[in-house]
Parts: C-alpha cells; structure tokens; sequence
C-alpha cells in the first residue's frame, strides 16, 4: 500500500492506461507541460510525448468531437475538459453526437470516449467554475457517468471507465485532489455502476457521492455521537445507478437521506428519492429528506458561497429531522 | 492543370445519375405517405458528392449531413439498404433507428450523417486524427453545407484540423441557403473559402455544378491531404431544386425564375451532352445505365418494403454497449 492524494490516484490510472494500451491517449487545454489548472497530468508528457498527451486548441465542441471521430476508428480517447461549467460549450457533441452515435448506428460502432472534467465549489472559484451539473448528464441516455469520492476509487473506476467501451462522463471534484487515501501496489479495477456502503449503521441511509460522501462520512462519526446512526452509501457511478444498494440499505434503515453538492430542484437527488419511493415505499418509516445546494448560482462572497452550499451542519441537521429530534444548541 | 482520365469521368457521371435517380424515388415514395419522418433532397447538388468520392479509396472516410444521399450513394452505399432505413426498417443501414439524416455504414467507412448542422466538422478533424495517430494513410472528406460555416463547430473542427495539419478535406456544398437564408444574409463574405485563410490552409472555390472543376480540386486536396500536406477546405458552388425539405416548396424565399435558371442549366444533363460530343459514352449506353439503376431501385424498394420493421421489445437495443440489464435502470 502507499498513500496517494486523489489527484496521484487519477494520475497513475492514466499513466496504467496509456502504458497498457497504444490507442489510449489524452487530449484536451493545457494538459502537456502545464498539466491542467489542478496537476492530475503532471508529469505524463515527459512519458508519453505530446502525441498522447495532446494539447489542443482551446475549444471544447472540437475536443469532444474529436474524441468521438477518434473512437469511431479505433482509438480510446481520454478528453479532459477542464471545467464542468465549460463542458456546455460542447454540449452539442457530448449529448447530440457521442451520446446517441451507438443507437443511432444500429448497435454498428463502439463508443469509447472518457470525458474527464471536474466540478464543484471551493474557495470562492465564481459561478463559471463552481457548478455541480451531474444530473444533466445522468438524463442523456447512452452517457454513463461517475463521480469517485476517495483516491481509491477515483483511480479504480478512472481505469475502468477508459476500458469500458460507452461513452464515459467522469466528473471529478476540484477540493478532492488534495484529500490523500491507501491505494494497493498491485493492479485493481472498479465496476462501474456498483455503489459501495462506506459506512454500515442503522437508523438512516444516507446516500451520496462525490465530495458531499466526504461530508456525510464526517457528519456520520458526529451523529453517533448524537445516537444517530447513519448508513452511507456512496453511489460512484450515478449512471447506471445501483439500485440494489440502494434499496437493501432502505429496507434495513427504514430512512433515506440523499446528499448532494447540486442545487435541490431537478437534482439527482429528486431521481434517487422517486427511485426510493417506486420501490421501497413500504419500507419507510419517515419522508424522504434531500440535503443539497439552494436554487442559487454560486456566489464569489466567501460567505455566501458556504450559505448556499450543504456542509456536515445541514447533513446532521437533516438526520435529527429525520428521526424527528430537535438539536439542543 | 491536371485532366481527369475519360474512365473517371464517367464514373462521375453514372454516380450523378445514380443519386439523381434515388433521390427522385425517395420524393415519390414520400409523396405517397408511406415513409416517416422528412426527406431533404440534394436534387442539383450531385457533382460534388460524385467527383470528390471518384478520388476515395475504400478504406478513406466520409461524414455527411442531413442532406446526405448524394455523399453516400457516392461512397457506394446500396439503395436497398438506404431505402430500406428510409423505410424505417431493420434491414436498413441503422436498423431503422436512424432514419434518412442518420445513415451510418460502417462497412462503406461512411461514419454518418449528422442533423445538427456543422456537427460532423470537428467529429471529421477527430477521425483523421485518429487515422493520422496509427499511422493509416487514410483521407477523411467532410461534406457539410453552407449554412454550416456560421456555426462554432465549423471554427473550431478547421481550427483544430489546421493545428495538427490532419488529413481532412473540408467540402462545402454550397447550395446558397442555409435553409431559407442566402448567403449575403448571413456572412459578408462573397467567398467562403475565404474563411480557411484565418485557419492558414488552403480555401478553395469551384463551381460545384462542373464535375470536372470539382474533380481537378477535389483530387488535388485528397491527395494534398494523403501526403501530410494538412486540411483544404473546398466551397463548391451549387443549387438545390428543392425546398429545404420535402415540406418545403422553397420559393417563399427563391424566385421561380432563380431556380428555372438553375434547372435550365441541369449540372447532369449539361455533362452528359459533353460527354456525347467527346464521345466518351453512347446514347444507348445512357440509355443501358439508366435502365439498370431504374431495375435496382425497383429491388430496392421491394426490398424495404417487405423487410421487418424493428421488433418494440429491441427498443432499448444498443443504447449502451452491454447487456441493458447491467446498464440502465429500466
């Protein structure tokens, strides 16, 4: 074992990748020397040369669409877009073109293509670098999408979503790259569309991903001291999302918390909770509670920016309502 | 100037008629009602498509737009398995779920057909991208419209062409209206060629409706392309007879007597009179290849209308390549 920032596991699963197979490359802003605004890169041109570690123009429509035009003759591209927030600019050939390309065609072409981008508030980044905007994705059929939490998963599932033969939306998130875990010596890979329980408990499912999971863990080690006691499922992959543990953790807790940096209307939350509500309504001993962002832009004041997003207060805050406690503070 | 072999000529010519033929076909089976969806004819257009394709190998790529029954008839997709998709069966080039503005063939190298105008552009940049990287000699020719070269995607797939000097040929089909609005409405520009000099390649305008001109360019850009000399964008003047679609008359924003003229001055017939007088084809050999393509289209259609249609529980087929049990929560 060795310890490893998120933003090293990511590194050493393209480095994995782009050594164990010719056809995979990298392409996208400033990722050669410059290694991209948050470093996942780094270092990755000195090894591969700039044929595999390809700077491109700054357009993200030709980005994502020569990502596909490569896929469809036989390459594996690996695209990085380097804001979620810019990933609308090529919104076109992400949902229009790679999206639809295998349908369309009958089942005759194999869609290889990562998208790598990242998302998410921290320190004041404005309302262009800050967004949370998974959900529009996960509505986009033919789109998996991810989102890891810890080092170890991000480098497990970033390995598979490259070998995975679907167009892949792997969303990363900006205040993970420096949060450091255990990663193996030896070689693993991660499902996708496997949840995982990283915390068993049981009075409450709490289900999340992404930077929101890192919360909800920490908000979890709070509450039981309360004598609340949280189970928390970390989704991973949110498209195909895992239903089954989802809904064995339901049926056991009885209670459903969803948590997500996203603002709440149309958030993915809103699926999970009808998800929760088709087929486990007769498990639930409460409503089910979402915890997420306020309809707001992200504001640049570093107060606001903490109002309107969720943190561990308004994790445990959900979890007394839930199980209809008052907080005594 | 180079001159095009009288064998390649020919060629050129029967493919004209080939596309000419399927597309009026494609019309009166519309007009009938029985096929979905909308037809967008390339009545008029047929030179470019069939002089640029005469100078691709099989293994080089195309990628067309929603107008694109010329370019594929060009790249030697069947009339069978075009009627059939257009027929919205599962014997068509997409099993029927892609329809007349989506037909991909795989086998062909025809890598589709997009109906978002300009899409295909930087999907083109990143296919010769791809066959530049393995090293494969291949050309990839984009045909796209006119209206195409006002959208960011056009920028960006030239630019992104031009920074990697990819093997690509950008060949406009310019038919003068970007669906309804002529091209002084909407660029200030008199050429679009104009538009690869801020991309340092070469823009080249031709007449579109001259199959030799679009011959003698289109070779020279494909071969330019093949031997690492980078992109060419191509804007090949032309007409479309039609409206934008079949629903279209096309004369609220055309004058009767503009397209009269353009049909008066048939790029088909005008060919073919050349032909005769260079004696490089017969009347009775016209009269052979026209009775061939009529039989061929009689098959086809027979064919697509007695194929299945798509069974409903395939639906959901092929969203995802894995079994949709595993992907996908329906």
């Amino acid at each position: 074992m060795h310890q490893a920032t998120y933003r090293e596991a990511l590194r050493e699963a393209l480095r994995e990748e782009l050594k164990r197979d010719k056809s995979v490359f990298l392409l996208g802003e400033d990722i050669a020397e410059y290694a991209g605004p948050y470093k996942v890169t780094q270092g990755l041109v000195d090894e591969f040369g700039h044929e595999r570690v390809r700077n491109t123009p700054l357009a993200e429509c030709a980005i994502a669409g020569a990502a596909l035009g490569a896929a469809l003759v036989g390459m594996r591209p690996v695209a990085e877009l380097m804001y979620i927030d810019f990933s609308l600019i090529a919104l076109d050939q992400i949902l229009n073109q790679i999206a639809k390309f295998r349908y369309m065609t009958g089942g005759g072409v194999k869609v290889p293509v990562v998208i790598r981008t990242q998302g998410g508030a921290s320190r004041s980044a404005g309302l262009h670098h800050s967004q949370s905007l998974e959900a529009l994705y996960t509505h986009i059929p033919g789109l998996l999408v991810v989102m890891p939490s810890t080092p170890y998963d991000a480098k497990g599932l970033l390995k598979a979503s490259i070998r995975d033969d679907n167009p892949v939306m792997f969303i990363e998130h900006k205040w993970l790259y420096n949060q450091s875990g255990e990663l193996p010596e030896e070689e693993y890979l991660i499902p996708l569309g496997k949840a995982e329980v990283k915390r068993q408990g049981s009075d409450i499912t709490a289900i999340s991903y992404s930077k929101s999971l890192v919360l909800t863990l920490k908000a979890a080690e709070m509450l039981e001291q309360e004598g609340i006691s949280l189970e928390v499922v970390d989704l991973r992959t949110l498209k195909p999302i895992d239903k089954n543990t989802i809904l064995d953790s339901v049926k056991k807790t009885g209670r459903v918390m969803i948590i997500h940096e996203a603002c709440l209307t149309g958030g993915f939350g809103a699926e999970i909770a009808a998800i929760v509500a088709e087929e486990a309504f007769d498990y639930l001993d409460a409503p089910i509670k979402r915890v997420a962002a306020l309809d707001s832009p992200i504001p640049f004041n570093p107060k606001l920016e903490d109002y309107v997003l969720p943190n561990e207060n308004s994790i445990i805050k959900g979890a007394f309502d839930l199980m209809g406690k008052k907080i005594l503070v | 100037m180079l001159d095009i072999e009288t064998d390649t000529l020919k060629k050129i010519y029967v493919t004209m008629v080939r596309i000419r033929a399927f597309e009026e076909r494609a019309i009166s089976e519309y007009r009938k009602g029985i096929l979905p969806g909308f037809i967008h004819s390339s009545i008029g257009q047929e030179a470019i498509p069939a002089a640029t394709c005469a100078f691709l190998r099989e293994d080089d790529y195309i990628l067309t737009t929603h107008r694109g029954h010329g370019d594929i008839i060009a790249k030697g997709a069947r009339f069978d398995k075009m009627f059939a998709e257009l027929f919205a069966k599962e014997t068509g080039y997409c099993k029927g779920r892609g329809g007349s503005m989506h037909i991909v063939a795989t086998d062909l190298n025809i890598l589709g057909a997009t109906a978002i105008v300009g899409a295909g552009i930087p999907i083109a940049s990143g296919v010769a991208l791809g066959c530049k990287m393995q090293n494969l000699d291949r050309v990839t020719v984009c045909f796209l419209g006119d209206g195409a070269t006002c959208t960011g995607a056009f920028h960006e797939g030239l630019g992104m062409a031009a920074n990697f000097d990819l093997p690509v040929v950008f060949m406009c089909e310019n038919n003068q209206y970007a669906m309804s609005t002529p091209q002084k409405d909407y660029t200030k520009l008199v050429h679009l060629s104009d538009r690869a000099k801020a991309y340092g390649f070469p823009g080249i305008n031709v007449d579109g409706n001259d199959p030799e001109a679009v011959a003698i360019v289109a070779k020279n850009a494909i071969d330019r392309a093949r031997t690492g000399g980078g992109p060419t964008f191509i804007d090949a003047i032309s007409y479309r007879y039609y409206g934008h679609h079949m629903g279209d008359p096309g004369l609220s924003y055309r004058t009767k007597e503009e397209v009269d003229e353009w049909m008066i001055n048939d790029p088909i017939k005008l060919f073919e009179g050349r032909l005769l007088d260079e004696k490089t084809i017969t009347e009775s050999e016209i009269k052979q290849i026209q009775d061939d393509i009529a039989s061929e289209l009689d098959q086809a259609i027979k064919y697509a209308i007695e194929s299945p249609e798509p069974r409903v529980e395939d639906a959901l087929d092929n969203i995802y390549f894995i079994p949709k049990q595993i992907y996908g929560s329906q």
